[in-house]
């Protein structure tokens, strides 16, 4: 959608909407001859400099005002906060807010709002091909904590995000939010950390901390949550992933990590382990002697049977391989497997299963699911099938069964979750790999070929270009 | 002879027990009724026996007289919110005199043994006995409330209290129960939360005066804007939202702790998804034939949930019925003589009823 013409021929700024982020961003494209460039906001600010024009004013950029076409057809909408209110009291706390004579607001330059240097690896575009990229950090602010990583996740949506599938990347994206480091600098206001410590950041850096949901510890749910890349921070500037030297987050949203709990290991708690611990608590999948399937065997359902067995429960893992039927019992620990295509197998297990965990991305039939829930039984999706699902009504009816959808997890129960999986030894199974790896391992998670999760090592593998 | 679903014969309707009744029974599935002599069993020690003076007509009558769920057995007698007056109780029937009014709604018999019946959830027994269209302990068939009498289990009979209008109360036995229990079991029943009624008919007018009767705010949202009128200033709705409306559903999202969704036609259900806030819950109690389609992102993001419900269980029952008299809620009805059925019927396929018919079984069913 155009939203205006400025600068020379060829010029024009295209506003982009974000599912999950109220704001919008502004990026600008040029058209020259038949090929499309794009860039970021940071890059027009890079041109505009080094061509020796002046600076009269920032890319324009809006800062969420909501548009009556906004589709905002994705969005979970807290009773407290409207999306427009949200952003305005992001916007209100940037100290950098300039107004433009258009009536849009500014942001201020990446320079005067980031200081450090940081490098990375970035997608450039929708091909999802990643490659060396140099940007910069805020500089740490009193209630940050600056985190030199070491590891890093590499999770389904990192894939889905590069290869725009989910029509909401804006270029360059640096992916990542399994991040695992030590700690370097810690703000005056910051009391959890010190430096030398081991830290984590997972999937949001930021939210409006004033919500229904935020006062309730559960930030993952509030309409105004900035997700770790590919969103549009406080500051106005874009945020970007562990797939880099560094990360400056503030407290709230970094999760210490106890000694003794294997860094590279248990990155990819902060994505995947969240995701299926946080509903298997809320809706008492913990609860010693009850019967959990987990539906897919992957990063998140690797994860679910490894918490099912440490909360005391009986886990059946249902997948459409049978060829995975001895790693999920035998090295897994899962108690049963059932092959979902095998409708005796199916037929044995009806009404057995007190809830179940469905971590399954692809379309897939859930009707059938369905019939495993005992009375009341609930299944919870921490899966996003690209399609819509089709449920049939009936067996809903018929046993008062539910479908719930669940996203990530709150900060607290985060930290809970790392802590009781160092307690009780929850790991991912993980294959370490080289940052100059990583785009061959973009095309193996592709064909779920991981066993379950790749690991970047950071500290080692990634070197400045 | 009546031909049951296991290939075997038995005696005749008229024969296969030893009291005689009479009513109006489908004979195949065009669903066109008729009169129909058939038998009810004598009363057992722990049966009560009821004389029928109301019968709602449910649209549940409807899909199981045309066969369209598939699992119709003819002639089949079909009614399920049977409101009488007790004629005879079994020598171990403490809870009910001759003389009382009673009802009895979708279940006549379930094991009464399993984890479901032991906390009070008949309506999810495997075993369970409907009132009509299903084969009883005994192997026969059970008939339903089209008729003059009707001999039940004391554990499945309802008590009316003297204050609820009978005729008026009958659609509650399964409408209300229908809505009430699920209501409760979500915690929709809590003064101040915020219900959304999809479907403004014979479960959703009821849903509406329950959800008053709690103390909430009831959006009503419907295909139709002709139902505003009725919505707000009859039934209490506090606002009515079309659903075809982008502009009215966009304005609504994110308000609503709780959807129940009566609707049976085929529509889309993504749009009502998002009027839930984060947490928020809708409920299915109308069962379309299409499998609903659910963008998955609609419950991830905000974490919500799709639940389906079934009747109540008998215990659930007894207490809408108690809440119900307590707080004058009653249903909509349009009072029927039994001779003009089918084409209460007729009309009920259009949904062209305010908003339940009632057969005035007492005054208009006599024996052909």
């Amino acid at each position: 959608m155009a939203t205006g013409l400025s600068g020379g021929k060829g010029h024009w700024t295209r506003r982009r909407q974000r599912p999950l982020d109220a704001a919008t961003v502004c990026v600008r494209e040029k058209v020259s001859g038949e090929s499309t460039q794009w860039w970021s906001h940071e890059e027009e600010w890079e041109r505009r400099r080094s061509s020796g024009r002046q600076l009269t004013s920032a890319p324009a950029r809006s800062m969420g005002r909501r548009k009556k076409d906004f589709p905002l057809k994705y969005f979970a909408c807290s009773p407290n906060l409207t999306v427009t209110s949200s952003n305005e009291a992001l916007a209100s706390a940037s100290k950098n807010e300039r107004y433009m004579e258009n009536g849009n607001i500014a942001a201020a330059s990446p320079e005067e709002v980031r200081r450090s240097p940081a490098f990375g690896w970035a997608a450039r575009d929708t091909s999802g091909v990643l490659s060396p990229f140099t940007f910069s950090r805020r500089k740490n602010g009193e209630n940050d904590v600056t985190i030199k990583i070491l590891y890093c996740g590499i999770c389904h949506s990192d894939l889905h995000s590069v290869k725009n599938e989910w029509q909401n990347s804006v270029y360059p994206i640096v992916p990542g939010h399994e991040i695992v480091g030590v700690v370097t600098e810690v703000g005056g206001k910051v009391d959890r950390f010190k430096v030398g410590d081991h830290a984590g950041v997972g999937c949001m850096v930021n939210s409006c901390r004033s919500c229904h949901e935020c006062t309730g510890h559960q930030e993952n749910y509030c309409p105004g949550m900035i997700l770790t890349y590919n969103s549009t921070d406080a500051d106005g500037t874009v945020t970007y992933g562990g797939y880099s030297d560094s990360v400056v987050v503030e407290e709230h949203f970094a999760v210490r990590f106890p000694a003794g709990m294997p860094l590279d290991r248990g990155a990819p708690l902060l994505c995947a382990g969240i995701t299926v611990y946080s509903p298997m608590k809320r809706f008492g999948f913990d609860v010693p002697g009850k019967h959990i399937g987990v539906v897919g065997l992957g990063g998140l359902g690797h994860v679910a049977v490894k918490f099912g067995k440490a909360f005391g429960a009986k886990v059946t893992v249902i997948s459409t391989s049978p060829s995975k039927r001895q790693e999920a019992v035998e090295r897994l620990g899962a108690d049963a497997f059932l092959v979902s295509k095998d409708p005796d197998e199916m037929k044995a297990a009806w009404g057995t299963m007190d809830g179940i965990i469905n971590t399954v991305s692809a379309a897939h039939e859930v009707t059938p699911l369905l019939s495993l829930l005992k009375t009341f039984g609930q299944m919870v999706m921490v899966g996003a099938p690209e399609k819509p699902l089709e449920i049939y009504a009936f067996p809903l009816l018929l046993g008062g069964k539910s479908i719930v959808g669940s996203a990530i997890g709150g900060m607290k129960e985060t930290q809970e979750m790392i802590d009781f999986a160092a307690e009780h030894n929850v790991t991912a199974d993980i294959e370490l790999i080289s940052m100059d790896y990583v785009n061959k391992a973009m095309e193996r998670v592709a064909k779920a070929d991981v066993r379950y999760r790749f690991v970047i090592d950071i500290g080692n593998t990634l070197s400045a270009a | 002879m009546a031909e049951l679903g296991n290939g075997k014969k038995q005696a005749s309707p008229e024969e296969v027990h030893p009291r005689k009744a009479f009513g109006w029974a489908a004979k195949d599935k065009s669903g066109v009724l008729s009169p129909f002599a058939f038998s009810r069993r004598n009363t057992g020690a722990d049966d009560v026996t009821i004389k029928i003076l109301y019968c709602g007509i449910c649209h549940s009558d409807l899909h199981t007289a045309k066969n369209e769920w598939s699992n119709a057995i003819y002639p089949m007698v079909p009614g399920h919110e049977i409101v009488g007056v007790v004629t005879e109780v079994g020598q171990n029937v403490q809870n009910f005199k001759v003389g009382e009014k009673v009802g009895v709604g979708c279940i006549v018999n379930s094991c009464l043994s399993c984890q479901n019946c032991n906390r009070d959830y008949e309506n999810y027994c495997p075993r369970i006995i409907l009132t009509y269209n299903s084969l009883d302990v005994d192997g026969t068939m059970t008939y339903g409330g089209y008729s003059n009498m009707v001999v039940v289990n004391q554990h499945f009979v309802i008590r009316f209290p003297e204050n609820l209008p009978l005729d008026k109360g009958a659609p509650l036995l399964c409408a209300g129960i229908t809505v009430y229990s699920p209501l409760k079991e979500h915690g929709l029943d809590v003064p101040g939360k915020h219900l959304g009624v999809v479907g403004l008919g014979g479960l959703g007018h009821v849903a509406v005066k329950f959800g008053k009767a709690f103390g909430m705010k009831v959006t009503v949202i419907s295909t139709s804007l002709k139902k505003e009128k009725e919505a707000i200033e009859r039934l209490g709705a506090d606002a009515f939202l079309v659903s075809s409306n982008a502009e009215q559903m966009q304005a609504a999202m994110g308000t609503m702790d709780g959807i129940i969704n009566t609707v049976s036609a085929d529509h889309s259900i993504a749009p009502l998804a998002f009027l839930l806030k984060t947490h928020g819950k809708m409920i299915m109690v109308g069962a379309p034939e299409k499998p609903l389609q659910l963008p998955i992102f609609s419950l991830i993001l905000g974490g919500k949930t799709l639940a389906g419900s079934c009747i109540g269980g008998i215990k659930a029952t007894q207490e809408m019925i108690d809440f119900a008299a307590k707080n004058n809620i009653t249903a909509d009805i349009e009072l029927i003589p039994i001779s003009y059925l089918n084409e209460a019927m007729e009309r009920l396929t259009k949904a062209d009823v305010r908003y339940r018919f009632v057969i005035d079984i007492g005054n208009s069913l006599t024996e052909a």
